[in-house]
């Protein structure tokens, strides 16, 4: 059946801000889509709240709305766009639950808009965890296989502790229903512990149901992601199966495609029962994914769960395949059959096959507990890491130690020397699941742990753990081995050891290695990812490394860019990255360059086969990146390399790259090092004539206090050499420095601690600009809400920026320029301001891309990474200004008055960590960066704006009810004019009496309300942490003193953050919400696309 | 040479095996199973699961299967996977074999297991480089060697180009089965089937068995007599190894003559293709795997299929054709190369696929054909 012809338009909902459990990965799906589904003549009309994004790129849709995605919002725009359809299943589960609220009230029929995709019908029963049951219950009755663990719906505590009962005794798994990424689920080993996870799981279901069954902890666990066309054809994509057995939840777990350990009868029985589900499930047209338990003695299969939509394993699975879930479920979606439509990368086999795998996928999780020090590290069925890493290999060793060093963390790869420890103690760390477990089996291992007791320790399957013997034993030989033969380096390279690994082994640098292991003729291959085991050729350039014989680069004649990727995702360094690449990638491509992607990430655009001319799936160290070059290098003439635009990973090798006489373009490694390094850094500004905030360096305690009694309190210190403020605090008096230091580990004479004056109360400044060595063009100018000593990546931001005026513009165009040319960019650069006291004081300049460029270019109308790739290769400003990619006159620092307000607001992964007595972490922002994404709320004025942003990134704003207030003392002053305005607006305030008392002075009438540490009060008066938790309050403001103490508002903060109450933690978020709320009640909250502000703004640029 | 064992020790130190093609083309590697010498036809199979059947599949004799999928072995061997008495593969080819197996249905590893059936093969070689050659370059004439076997190569290649080929060859006499025998209904006898023993794998009477039919396997070399003989409700041509152009085809023909239901399978399909007048040809290097989508042209739905052939039936796809037994057309057809993978005769019950609807290894989706083939018994009845 070909495409439909009755539908014209299609409304597309994306997944909004980057949140622990939905990532990148919906980017990546969701730009598939739009593309395609303009590619088929529709129009295209997307909503996603995330800036960082390239599907909300105006040219992939033919509407973007970067609004919230909630139910309100999405209705607007339906009324003014008028779709004929909805596609829902490829924004992870907000776009899923926010259709079915749109289903739900209604709002789709009256407007006429079709759900296509997957019908309510078949969510409901793939999600609601009771219909799933009689789902998999059918299923049994027809094929004779599958079953559910046994378990009982629960909808109160009663409910819950009588079905432990049921169950016979813990312990026992909890899922709440209707939540995503798992949140909320855990482990239940006692009534301590089922309270607490049943009473949050509880309150997290938005249908207030949990789940309670049967502990199939140590199973072993795999996945399957299956296709369905209308014409009930079925395909199995992948099979995928997780090193860590059951009790760690997917996407924490190490997993590995195809599945490794599976006889093809068993391997069938599961793919009997995925096509048999998503039959009885009735997903008519697109992807899901199913998770089944096996149980490693008899084969028992459970079926543990369905997504009937694109998830993450789909994103996974795509890279691993090269079969494009999304691309083909949007196909699907608007009528298409498999066997209509061609697989991409043999062009002339179609698409309803099952791809066969002739190498090996591992994925990895990457974690940042480092972040987090109060939240428990153990792994349980709740997701916690916040990005991946994949790699591919002709072996599962290959392939993992590929994948290990892809994680760029210290510790990450395999360490084989050195003292082991003791066993014992090693084999009962690795039982409990943990971020780095395997390499603790590996030490357990080379502690001489015997395959039996890892696999008593872990569960983890003996064919995985011999695979870690089998590294272990070559290890053994590289130390042992007289020297290091040819044969010998293959055999080891084979099974993915990286250079730095032997160098280790042997007591050499890792350069040493290299150079014996280059002149020893040990070179990688490149294969390709081709979906059918080599069987037809493949069309489409998507490689990645082996120790194998035959090479498949093929040879070219254009100049090809290297554009080195950022990586897993991680706190700091996320999808903005990604964003950054693809353009650079693109505007390249145009530019007549063959674009060569390097990257690891499966979640991400640019790990799309078709987003660059070639990709390499590989780590990005600098061994894999050499031998990338060398392979490119031997196919065609190479142009360079770029480091600047996927973050800190590419830019930490730029000397060496350059050392190694590979062609870095842009910005030269020389002019990288004078703005990272502290004391070049501080003679670039001491030239310009620019201020710094006093500072020094200090490796204890007497000299920290010495600076600081010289510079005055308060300091912010911080280890050097970190990234993202790790470990950066804001000390306010000498007792807490001496604390500080005390704790800190990371401390030594070689790594000294650095003390700088906090400028308090100083407004934070983030400026992008493009600099080509004689012009600059402002990029954007960012005015944080928050004040600085808040990291600039959690704190909300403006632009244009809203209270500075045009001498302060002008002096940091002046600033931004002495420090671009002092430094020596090319192409992009980032500096972060404090104007305080009317000193304009620089704080730091980062030559590369930052992470507000997506949302710089976005809100500017102006693709500034494509700007800085062309420069990057020698364009000039005033070319791209003749060439239309620039405007012809003015830049972001000199926006039109009637320009459009673009508010950035971080969004925080609070709710997914839990303390180890079951507590939630702390919610105040500090020096060090913790959200993990962003979105954007953009209107005419600040007001909207905000409430907007506020709406994507948290829920909306409240317009009216109870407001509790709680501030230091420090900003007591600052909330008065705030709090009237609240009482303008009708809203009834509560207060702590210290607060209560300042309120009433200023004639502002508050309630007093018990602390938490009052207790209730003798009849019953309930304390706030109480009335959040009856939902009684609709917004809270708490400001906090100092961190690192358990304070008092520790317990409102939590409370807040488990029943979703905005909670405004600094008086600079509490103006800017009185000013959204205002905007809200003066009603009229428009929608407009991206494209119309862009034509707005064009226009007014004109003028 | 009497094939010694690589038994216990693991692939690093198995002895260096060398892998020679007829064109020149060669691999070096280890010794994986027997050590020693074999030839064949080089094919590939890109199943990622399922080298139990596959080894035990009677349509590989002769046949040296090189193995798309990195890792074998890694569920060891079983009791219940095998497809038939003994390993037909001629040689085994293989990257990365595995040292411990896991599987709670292992009863031990395939090393052991090719070593004791004496099957030679090899390990730690570019198997994909290997695969697109043979791709390119069509399936030809290979030997495996190590041991005492190995020499230097231009006398290799001499051994490997003195080994007969796939073309011309009659493999049926070798594979099947020396008696008849019968393989009982499971549950209630509705039909008997006499199945003529081409290279038949043990799943497919089993597929038949589990819907009331009692199967009598009948050597190849049955006569039409010895095939009614068993008073048949209907009859089925099983797969099997070797150039379909050598068969016989007394049996079919009578068959058809007598218009008793008639199911074929793979070398069935080309007995049958034969039989109706079409031709059969060597594919280049043929369809083995398990991810095959084949289109039933009658419903227009497409299923996953497990194949191995190397032969195809030569009938045109955009319409019917004139037979001595009427009209005939093909039903199912293979996506990715237009090859005919299913035969009917529209006035007759009989019809015919390319592929392998009792799927051992492979998915399911073909099953219904055993059911296709029930109804076409319990039409006849009525």
């Amino acid at each position: 059946m070909p495409k439909r012809t009755d539908i014209q338009s299609i409304l597309v909902i994306g997944s909004g801000p980057i949140v622990i459990g939905q990532a990148a990965e919906f980017d990546y799906s969701g730009t598939q889509a739009c593309r395609v589904l303009r590619a088929e003549g529709f129009r295209v009309i997307l909503i996603n709240s995330n800036p960082a994004t390239i599907m909300t790129d105006p040219e992939i849709a033919d509407a973007t709305y970067v609004e919230p995605i909630t139910p309100e919002f999405v209705e607007k725009i339906i009324v003014k766009e008028r779709p004929d359809a909805l596609l829902a299943t490829l924004g992870g589960q907000t776009a899923l639950n926010t259709a079915i609220s749109l289903h739900d009230a209604g709002t789709l029929d009256k407007y006429g808009v079709e759900l296509i995709g997957a019908n309510v019908e078949a969510i409901n029963k793939g999600e609601d965890r009771e219909r799933f049951k009689d789902v998999v219950e059918e299923v049994r009755r027809k094929i004779g296989h599958g079953e559910s663990a046994r378990s009982v719906i629960c909808h109160s505590m009663d409910d819950v502790l009588a079905g432990v009962d049921t169950l016979g005794g813990y312990p026992v798994v909890v899922r709440p229903s209707f939540t995503m990424g798992g949140a909320g689920s855990g482990f239940a080993h006692t009534e301590e512990d089922l309270r607490r996870i049943a009473g949050q799981g509880l309150m997290l279901s938005p249908t207030t149901e949990v789940l309670l069954e049967e502990s199939i902890l140590g199973w072993k666990e795999y996945e399957l992601e299956l296709m369905r066309d209308r014409n009930d054809n079925v395909v199995v994509v992948c099979s995928i199966e997780n090193f860590d057995p059951m009790g760690v939840h997917t996407g924490d777990s190490i997993t590995v495609a195809p599945a490794m350990t599976l006889t093809d009868r068993e391997y069938q029985v599961l793919r009997d029962v995925g096509i048999a589900v998503i039959r009885e499930v009735g997903v008519d047209t697109g992807g899901c994914n199913i998770q089944f338990a096996v149980n490693p003695e008899d084969g028992r299969v459970i079926v543990i769960e369905m997504n009937p939509r694109v998830s993450r394993s789909s994103a996974l699975a795509s890279k691993a395949t090269g079969f494009p879930i999304a691309k083909i479920a949007a196909r699907l979606a608007v009528g298409y059959t498999l066997d209509e439509i061609p697989n991409d990368i043999t062009e002339k086999t179609p698409a309803s096959f099952e791809p066969t795998l002739d190498y090996v996928v591992v994925k990895v999780p990457r974690f940042a507990f480092e972040k987090f020090p109060a939240a428990d590290s153990a792994l349980t069925t709740t997701m916690k890491s916040v990005g991946e890493a994949m790699a591919i290999g002709r072996n599962f060793t290959e392939a993992l130690q590929k994948a290990m060093r892809s994680l760029e963390r210290a510790g990450s790869q395999f360490d084989l020397t050195g003292e082991p420890g003791d066993k014992a103690l090693l084999l009962e760390r690795a039982g409990l699941p943990t971020d780095g477990r395997i390499n603790t089996v590996m030490r357990a291992i080379v502690a001489g742990a015997t395959p039996q007791e890892v696999f008593d320790a872990t569960r983890i399957d003996p064919w995985f753990v011999d695979q870690l013997f089998l590294i272990k034993e070559l290890a053994d030989e590289v130390a042992a081995a007289a020297e290091l033969t040819p044969e010998l380096l293959a055999d080891v390279k084979r099974h993915g050891f990286s250079d730095a690994q032997i160098a280790g082994l042997r007591g050499l640098r890792e350069d040493v290695v290299r150079e014996v292991r280059h002149a020893l003729g040990v070179r990688p291959v490149y294969k390709t990812v081709d979906t059918c085991a080599a069987e037809f050729a493949a069309k489409t350039p998507y490689f990645y490394s082996s120790y194998d014989e035959e090479n498949e680069v093929a040879p070219r004649e254009k100049p090809a860019v290297i554009i080195l990727g950022s990586g897993p995702n991680r706190i700091g360094q996320g999808i903005e990255f990604d964003y950054s690449c693809v353009h650079a990638s693109f505007a390249l491509h145009d530019a007549g360059y063959e674009t060569v992607m390097v990257n690891c990430n499966p979640e991400t655009v640019s790990t799309d086969y078709d987003t660059s001319d070639r990709l390499y799936f590989e780590p990005l160290t600098l061994e894999d990146v050499l031998e990338i070059v060398h392979a490119e290098t031997q196919a065609g003439p190479v142009a360079g390399v770029i480091v600047q635009l996927g973050g800190q990973t590419p830019l930490g090798l730029a000397q060496a790259l350059k050392d190694n006489g590979v062609p870095v373009v842009g910005t030269s490694p020389e002019a990288i090092h004078l703005a990272e390094d502290r004391g070049a850094f501080g003679r670039v500004l001491e030239e310009a004539g620019l201020p710094a905030p006093k500072h020094g360096t200090a490796t204890s305690f007497p000299g920290a206090k010495a600076i600081a009694d010289e510079i005055g309190y308060p300091v912010l210190v911080r280890p050097s050499y970190v990234l993202g403020g790790r470990g950066m605090e804001i000390v306010y008096d000498e007792t807490r420095l001496a604390a500080y230091i005390e704790e800190s580990t990371e401390i030594s004479p070689d790594r000294p601690v650095l003390v700088d004056r906090f400028l308090d109360d100083a407004i934070e400044i983030d400026v992008d600009a493009l600099y080509d060595g004689t012009e600059l063009y402002l990029g954007g100018v960012m005015e944080h809400i928050e004040e600085a000593g808040i990291h600039s990546g959690d704190s909300a931001c403006a632009l244009p920026p809203i209270t500075l005026g045009g001498y302060d513009i002008k002096r940091l165009r002046a600033s931004t320029e002495a420090i671009a040319r002092g430094v020596g960019v090319r192409g992009l650069i980032n500096i972060q301001f404090a104007l305080a006291g009317d000193i304009l004081y620089v704080l730091e300049a980062n030559p590369r891309a930052s992470r507000t460029v997506p949302f710089t270019s976005k809100a500017t109308a102006v693709p500034l990474a494509k700007a800085a790739a062309r420069i990057s290769l020698g364009a000039t400003v005033a070319q791209l200004r003749a060439e239309g990619m620039l405007p012809a006159r003015g830049d972001g620092g000199d926006l039109p008055l009637d320009a459009p307000i673009s508010v950035k607001e971080a969004v925080m992964p609070w709710s997914r960590f839990r303390d180890i007595q079951g507590r939630g972490v702390d919610t105040v922002l500090g020096p060090e960066m913790r959200s993990t994404g962003e979105v954007m709320g953009i209107d005419s004025v600040f007001g909207t704006a905000y409430a907007k942003s506020q709406a994507g990134a948290y829920g909306p704003l409240p317009t009216k009810g109870r407001a509790f207030i709680s501030v230091a003392n420090r900003d007591k002053r600052s909330m008065i004019f705030p709090a009237r305005e609240l009482v303008a607006h009708g809203f009834e305030l509560l207060a702590t009496s210290g607060t209560a008392e300042v309120l009433k002075r200023n004639g502002i009438n508050a309630t007093v309300v018990r602390k938490q540490s009052e207790g209730e009060g003798p009849n019953g008066e309930r304390t706030v942490v109480q009335l959040i938790h009856d939902g009684e309050i609709d917004l809270i403001v708490n400001t906090p003193y100092g961190t690192g103490g358990r304070l008092d508002g520790y317990d409102i903060r939590t409370a807040a953050v488990a029943r979703a109450v905005p909670c405004l933690t600094t008086v600079q978020a509490l103006a800017a919400a009185v000013q959204g709320i205002d905007a809200l009640n003066h009603g009229g909250v428009g929608v407009c696309s991206l494209q119309d502000h862009a034509s707005r703004l064009t226009a007014a640029r004109e003028d | 040479m009497t094939p010694s064992s690589t038994r216990g020790t693991a692939r690093r130190q198995a002895p260096p095996a060398v892998l020679v093609l007829e064109d020149g083309r060669s691999f070096r590697g280890r010794a994986y199973g027997a050590v020693g010498e074999t030839f064949g036809e080089a094919v590939f199979s890109t199943g990622m699961s399922g080298y139990q059947e596959t080894l035990t599949d009677p349509s590989y004799h002769r046949q040296v299967v090189v193995m798309t999928a990195p890792h074998v072995g890694n569920t060891g061997v079983n009791d219940e996977d095998r497809e038939s008495r003994k390993i037909w593969v001629s040689g085994y080819v293989v990257r990365d074999p595995a040292r411990t197996p896991s599987s709670w249905r292992s009863r031990r590893t395939l090393d052991d297991e090719l070593t004791e059936q004496g099957v030679v093969g090899i390990s730690g070689i570019d198997t994909r480089a290997l695969t697109r050659h043979l791709r390119e370059r069509g399936a030809m004439r290979v030997g495996i060697f190590s041991g005492d076997a190995l020499a230097d190569e231009t006398t290799l290649l001499g051994r490997v180009r003195q080994a007969p080929g796939m073309t011309g060859a009659e493999l049926s006499s070798e594979v099947t089965t020396a008696e008849p025998y019968v393989v009982p209904a499971i549950g209630e006898k509705r039909f008997t089937v006499a199945a003529i023993d081409l290279g038949i794998k043990g799943m497919t009477p089993h597929r038949m068995a589990e819907r009331g039919i009692e199967v009598h396997v009948l050597p190849a070399t049955a006569t039409l007599d010895e095939v009614y003989a068993v008073d048949p409700d209907g009859v089925f041509l099983a797969n099997g190894p070797g150039d379909p152009a050598t068969a016989d085809l007394t049996v079919v023909k009578g068959v058809l003559e007598r218009s008793t239901p008639l199911f074929g399978i793979c070398f069935g399909n080309q007995l049958l293709g034969r039989a109706l007048g079409f031709g059969t040809y060597k594919l280049k290097y043929g369809h083995r795997g398990i991810n095959q989508p084949v289109q039933d042209r009658t419903t227009g739905k497409v299923e996953v299929t497990a194949h191995n052939h190397g032969f195809a039936v030569d009938a045109p796809l955009d319409r019917a054709s004139e037979t001595p037994y009427g009209l005939a057309e093909v039903t199912h057809v293979c996506l990715n190369d237009d090859v005919v993978e299913g035969l009917r005769l529209l006035d007759r019950p009989v019809f015919s696929v390319q592929y392998h609807p009792e799927a051992a290894a492979g998915p399911h989706d073909a099953a219904y054909l055993f059911d296709r083939f029930t109804q076409l018994m319990e039409d006849q009845r009525a």
